[in-house]
């Protein structure tokens, strides 16, 4: 469903974020972007929607050729992509139930999202986000007053509202305890797969990737260096991918995990 | 470190030789500069007048007092009209400043090249020129009035409030606009949803700030002619009916007292 | 309340952002109590088209001005006003800040008693409260015409501005290093120059270098009032409807107040 063809991103300070990066993801598979920082993931995400604009290459969705789209188009497919972001990203100010409508901003018109005009089924499905991710109280409370997983559950209900087929995740868990970056993790490969979307997630914890998705991809210095499952993860390959360090415990640590899991 | 090594015993300086007596020149300059500017006052001044001041003082002090409080019933139209000039131009000045501030700040101008420097350019001319001098223009041209102060005010607040507003919009947190971008919003969504409600704090802050600072210059545009209580601030004092003139100056400072406290009083509210 | 009945009551109804006024009474009531007040306003303000039509010729010839500013047939007036205007605002800058820093200290609760912190506070609130021209028409008709009474203006309305910005610096610095410096048994002066002084010098050097900025500022309209500076050669280019030597002035006022801004900035990144 998405293509990235042979694309690049060159910084105007001459760094290359991204060296002709190829990858394809089939409908409805969740996949995560591991690597270490700087190593062009938050680059990749953003130049598939183009809130980084790639110097090169092509970036296909559903056959469509986004890098070629001018501002209506983008605007168009921009819709069909939810973002998720690092640190929330909520317009702090605004209430929750504004910040999940403003994910239709693509879909209404000026006025009427300057007059906070949406179409009754905008809301209903606002709420009912709302309450598959268990903030409905909360919908008239401003953002700032929410806690870091409550708000990232607002920013998921954003992404989901715009009725995507394809989830960018960046960095979901970076500001969140360990607890609370495990049920949003499980949260958004649930959604994902009851409404059978497909995700990128962005993301430094290589035990959570593990624990969670069917395909991981390794990045570093803007090439891929890895393409396979958790399980392919070895410690060899995180070596690649990271640098020399003892790799056992981090792997160990994702079994212990699992095993836990089960338990409960 | 600057250690001096003298006859072999160690010593600690805050600065070296070099910077000591770079630094002395530079204090001698400085008092040269003020000895001569204070010579330059020094020599058009008539001592012999200001030897007599504490005299004078009293002396207006003693006629000044009791203020004349029947002098009242004619001040309340003039404060009136104070009060508009200084509410009405702080809206007019604010509906001028947001547009230039968004051609201003760096991250929503639409050209750095042309339109941001035209702007700039603006905003420190309406600053620099005082308010009372902007008064004194208009009534040149359009003729001595409320009107004249009005514009006057709403002039002069422009470049204060639009300066204030396009740091605000400098510091917005990008993450948030990225995000609504990333909804597929239009560029004016963006604008309603991303950065108007981040800058709005600030925006009231502004303009209560300079509502309060303009309450305290219409008090005094009608020295030049521009209407309000500052006319008859100038016509008492040219007909040295000094218990009016305390009268006034007991209202001026009344209104300013007022000014603050609201001015205060909001700000907590929004913040 | 189980949330499966909550979502099926929210759903099908509208919504609506939850309004900044609660009650809607007073809502409504506040924005026609803005509406009638602004109608009054704008009525009572009395507007003589007649002269306006007039007078658009006479702005238009000032617009112009601007791109043909005279700086000579005045010159020699508008050097001295100048002059004056510089001088005023150097030596009321350079006294201001020496008054001003004992003031300032005194000003401060976290180190002034309270009968001394009384006082100074009422030098802050008097001279702040005071328009500087108010202050200046009294120093003219006390000290008579001339730049004496705008320097003693500016000086005081100089006071009332540093003293309490730097009042309020002192009150919020690092308690730790200024105790630190106390526990080495240091003396009130010592323990000022050691503990609180490099503490707020940086700002203090900033906000004295703002002050230097608007003192310029303010001098140059003393003179309307006869207090001396670049102000009396304005309002005469005004009455006499010289508008190119006016527009030469301003032009000067704008170029070095613009300077004087491009210079704090770094002084002020310097300090800091």
């Amino acid at each position: 469903m998405l293509q990235l063809k042979k694309l690049t991103k060159t910084y105007k300070t001459g760094d290359q974020a991204l060296k002709a990066v190829d990858l394809e993801i089939p409908a409805g598979q969740v996949l995560a972007l591991i690597g270490p920082s700087g190593a062009g993931k938050s680059t990749l995400i953003r130049c598939i929607n183009r809130l980084v604009e790639p110097t090169s290459g092509s970036v296909l969705l559903k056959g469509e050729n986004i890098t070629k789209l001018g501002s209506k188009g983008l605007r168009r497919a921009r819709r069909t992509m939810g973002m998720i972001f690092q640190e929330y990203a909520l317009v702090e100010r605004l209430t929750v139930m504004e910040n999940v409508l403003s994910g239709r901003l693509g879909y209404v018109g000026f006025w009427r999202s300057f007059l906070r005009k949406y179409p009754q089924s905008d809301i209903d499905e606002a709420f009912r986000l709302l309450d598959r991710v268990g903030l409905l109280e909360m919908a008239d409370k401003r953002a700032d007053e929410l806690s870091g997983g409550q708000r990232q559950r607002v920013g998921i209900a954003r992404a989901l509202i715009q009725n995507p087929a394809l989830l960018l995740v960046d960095e979901p868990t970076a500001s969140l305890d360990p607890k609370t970056s495990r049920q949003i993790m499980r949260l958004i490969c649930e959604l994902c797969e009851e409404r059978r979307l497909a995700a990128v997630i962005n993301i430094h914890d290589v035990a959570l990737a593990q624990m969670f998705v069917q395909r991981i991809i390794g990045l570093k210095l803007g090439e891929l260096q890895f393409d396979g499952t958790p399980q392919d993860l070895t410690e060899d390959v995180l070596t690649r991918i990271y640098g020399e360090e003892d790799w056992l415990a981090t792997i160990k640590k994702v079994e212990d995990d699992e095993a836990e899991e089960l338990d409960s | 470190m600057p250690i001096n090594q003298n006859n072999g015993v160690k010593s600690w300086r805050l600065h070296t030789q070099k910077q000591s007596l770079l630094r002395w020149f530079g204090y001698l300059g400085a008092v040269a500069i003020f000895m001569y500017c204070w010579n330059k006052i020094s020599e058009v001044t008539t001592w012999f007048f200001v030897w007599d001041a504490p005299r004078i003082a009293s002396d207006i002090g003693s006629r000044a007092f009791p203020p004349r409080w029947s002098y009242m019933d004619k001040l309340w139209g003039p404060i009136w009209d104070t009060f508009n000039m200084a509410t009405i131009g702080t809206i007019l000045a604010l509906m001028m400043a947001v547009p230039i501030a968004f051609l201003a700040a760096r991250n929503t101008t639409p050209s750095a090249f042309f339109i941001r420097p035209v702007v700039l350019f603006i905003i420190v001319a309406t600053r620099s020129i005082n308010s009372l001098i902007w008064a004194l223009l208009l009534v040149a041209i359009i003729g001595p009035g409320v009107l004249a102060g009005l514009i006057a005010i709403a002039i002069r607040s422009i470049g204060f409030c639009a300066k204030l507003l396009y740091e605000a919009i400098e510091e917005i947190d990008l993450k948030q606009v990225e995000a609504v971008t990333a909804t597929g919003a239009s560029r004016w969504q963006v604008m309603a949803y991303a950065i108007v409600p981040q800058i709005l704090p600030a925006f009231a802050g502004i303009s209560v700030f300079r509502w309060d600072i303009n309450i305290r210059e219409s008090t005094v545009l009608g020295l030049v002619g521009a209407g309000g209580i500052g006319l008859q601030l100038q016509s008492s004092l040219n007909t040295l009916a000094w218990p009016q003139v305390a009268l006034i100056l007991l209202v001026i400072l009344f209104a300013v007292v007022i000014g603050e406290w609201v001015s205060a009083k909001v700000r907590g509210a929004i913040i | 309340m189980s949330a499966a009945l909550q979502i099926d009551q929210r759903l099908g109804k509208g919504w609506s952002k939850p309004h900044f006024i609660k009650n809607p009474i007073i809502r409504w009531g506040f924005l026609l109590a803005i509406i009638v007040y602004l109608y009054l306003a704008v009525n009572s303000i009395e507007v003589n088209w007649a002269r306006i039509s007039e007078g658009l010729s006479r702005g238009w010839e000032f617009i112009k001005a601007f791109s043909n500013p005279d700086f000579t047939s005045r010159g020699g007036d508008i050097w001295d006003g100048m002059v004056e205007s510089i001088v005023i605002t150097i030596t009321s800058t350079v006294v201001g800040i020496m008054i001003s820093i004992p003031i300032g200290l005194g000003a401060a609760r976290n180190i002034a008693p309270l009968p001394v912190y009384l006082i100074c506070r009422g030098i802050v609130s008097l001279s702040r409260a005071l328009n500087e021209i108010i202050v200046a028409i009294l120093m003219v008709a006390i000290f008579g015409f001339g730049p004496l009474a705008g320097f003693i203006t500016l000086s005081f309305a100089t006071i009332g501005f540093l003293s309490k910005l730097l009042a309020e610096n002192i009150e919020d610095m690092d308690k730790v290093q200024a105790e630190a410096i106390k526990a080495t048994g240091s003396s009130w002066l010592q323990w000022i120059n050691y503990g609180v002084q490099p503490q707020v010098m940086p700002r203090l050097i900033g906000l004295s270098i703002y002050r230097l900025d608007i003192n310029f500022r303010e001098s140059a309209v003393l003179g309307l009032v006869g207090a001396g500076g670049i102000g009396a050669t304005l309002n005469t280019a005004f009455d006499r409807y010289e508008f190119d030597t006016a527009a030469a002035i301003l032009l000067i006022i704008i170029v070095i107040v613009m300077a004087l801004e491009y210079l704090s900035g770094i002084i002020r990144a310097r300090v800091q």
